[in-house]
């Protein structure tokens, strides 16, 4: 019985030493999926088409406030940047990006808030305002196609590991951490929905369940709620070091912006 | 904001062609039956009625109720007769009324 026992150890550790590094394995680049995949065709069709994506509608309201002169200093976005198609093509797909005044990434919302505060001189938006999500979707909208493509470098790396920090650790009364369904459980089912690899390739995006746009911070606060843990403030530290992670973490793949998902 | 309306019309259609029309418009479609935060009922506030005309005859005509989503999406199909105009009105709560109209070139 001992004898055997002293067998069995050995192997049972090498098996837990199996699960463990499953369990914390990153997901192959080559394995990566868009969120957009596991939906239904009707879903799919509504995100294709622009004329049935209800974010196109902020798209044409973020187009109207871009050329609308705003604060006290009576300037529009236009006037500085000029036609977003060209300025602003590929910028929304490599944010969060460090900004040097303020030594740390800065999200696309809040470097467009550093626009109308400091350039405009007009009040900041509040996040997830219809105007704030409205401009975010048509900046992120001049991305769409292009590749993701943060910044990984001296000034980004310390805040992408603190981003990968939150994401791989247990929080909430449910002691789970974002990794053990957008990793380790992936494609599995939690009730009725099949869990995504949670890529933030289309945000802004028109979620059906909010029967409006949303940020990506809406949805990490939404998978917060799920785990029973605390949300962060919109706009807080944690969430951009998050949010960079993701990104990092979904390098490459494509811009969905303006997206839907179920 | 001023609400936005989409619509997919094909700009060219052979006569006799079954075309698809989609349309999409921006509206909260608040139900009446939601409370707010302050424990008091969030009035009702809907589109009631859709429809469209192709050169001045009504081809499609339809009513929404409270349980239709936000942003509604509706989409039908009709034969293309004529050059023309088709256009589209949105009747609701509080008001609420848009029209917009689309042209289409038909050989
Ligand atoms: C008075 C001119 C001015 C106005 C008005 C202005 N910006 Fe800017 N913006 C700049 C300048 C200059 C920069 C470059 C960085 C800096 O100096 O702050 C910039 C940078 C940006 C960036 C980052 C670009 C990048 O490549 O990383 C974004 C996004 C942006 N602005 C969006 C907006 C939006 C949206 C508005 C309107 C709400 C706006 N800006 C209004 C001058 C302006
Ligand atoms: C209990 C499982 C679970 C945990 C833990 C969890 N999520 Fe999620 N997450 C989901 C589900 C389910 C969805 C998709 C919801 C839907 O579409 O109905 C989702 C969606 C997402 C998406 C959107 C993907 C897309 O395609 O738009 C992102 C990003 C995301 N989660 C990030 C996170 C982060 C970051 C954490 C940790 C703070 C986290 N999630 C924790 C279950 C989880």
């Amino acid at each position: 019985m001992e004898k055997r026992l002293r067998l069995v150890a050995p192997a049972l550790a090498i098996v837990l030493a199996a699960i463990a590094s499953l369990a914390f394995a990153e997901i192959p680049l080559s394995q990566r999926r868009s969120g957009y995949e596991q939906m239904s065709r009707e879903v799919k069709a509504m995100q294709d088409d622009d004329t049935s994506n209800p974010a196109s509608l902020s798209v044409l309201d973020g187009e109207a406030l871009w050329t609308r002169r705003e604060g006290s200093a009576q300037k529009s976005c236009a006037d500085c940047h000029h036609d977003a198609e060209t300025s602003m093509r590929g910028v929304s797909a490599r944010y969060p990006a460090f900004d040097a005044a303020k030594r740390r990434p800065l999200d696309i919302e809040q470097r467009i808030n550093l626009c109308r505060t400091e350039k405009q001189q007009a009040t900041p938006l509040p996040f997830e305002s219809r105007d704030l999500l409205a401009l975010t979707a048509y900046l992120g909208k001049q991305s769409r196609g292009m590749p993701i493509a943060v910044i990984s470098d001296d000034d980004t790396k310390p805040f992408i590991e603190a981003g990968r920090q939150i994401y791989a650790r247990r929080q909430g009364q449910l002691n789970l951490s974002c990794q053990n369904c957008h990793d380790d459980n992936a494609g599995q089912k939690l009730a009725g929905v099949e869990l995504p690899q949670g890529h933030p390739t289309g945000y802004p995006l028109y979620r059906l369940e909010w029967q409006s746009l949303g940020s990506l911070q809406r949805r990490l606060r939404n998978c917060l709620f799920g785990m029973r843990a605390e949300p962060y403030a919109y706009g807080a530290d944690e969430y951009v070091d998050l949010e960079l992670f993701l990104m990092w973490r979904a390098r490459g793949m494509t811009v969905e912006t303006p997206a839907v998902r179920p | 904001m001023t609400a936005r309306a989409l619509i997919n019309v094909p700009r060219k259609a052979k006569r006799g062609d079954v075309i698809e029309i989609k349309t999409l418009i921006s509206h909260v479609m608040e139900s009446g039956f939601r409370t707010g935060t302050n424990g008091k009922t969030i009035p009702r506030d809907i589109i009631t009625s859709f429809a469209c005309t192709y050169n001045g005859e009504e081809i499609f005509a339809t009513q929404f109720y409270p349980a239709v989503a936000a942003n509604p999406f509706v989409t039908f199909y009709t034969i293309a007769t004529d050059n023309g105009t088709l256009a589209f009105t949105w009747i609701g709560d509080n008001g609420f009324e848009v029209t917009q109209e689309a042209k289409i070139v038909v050989e």
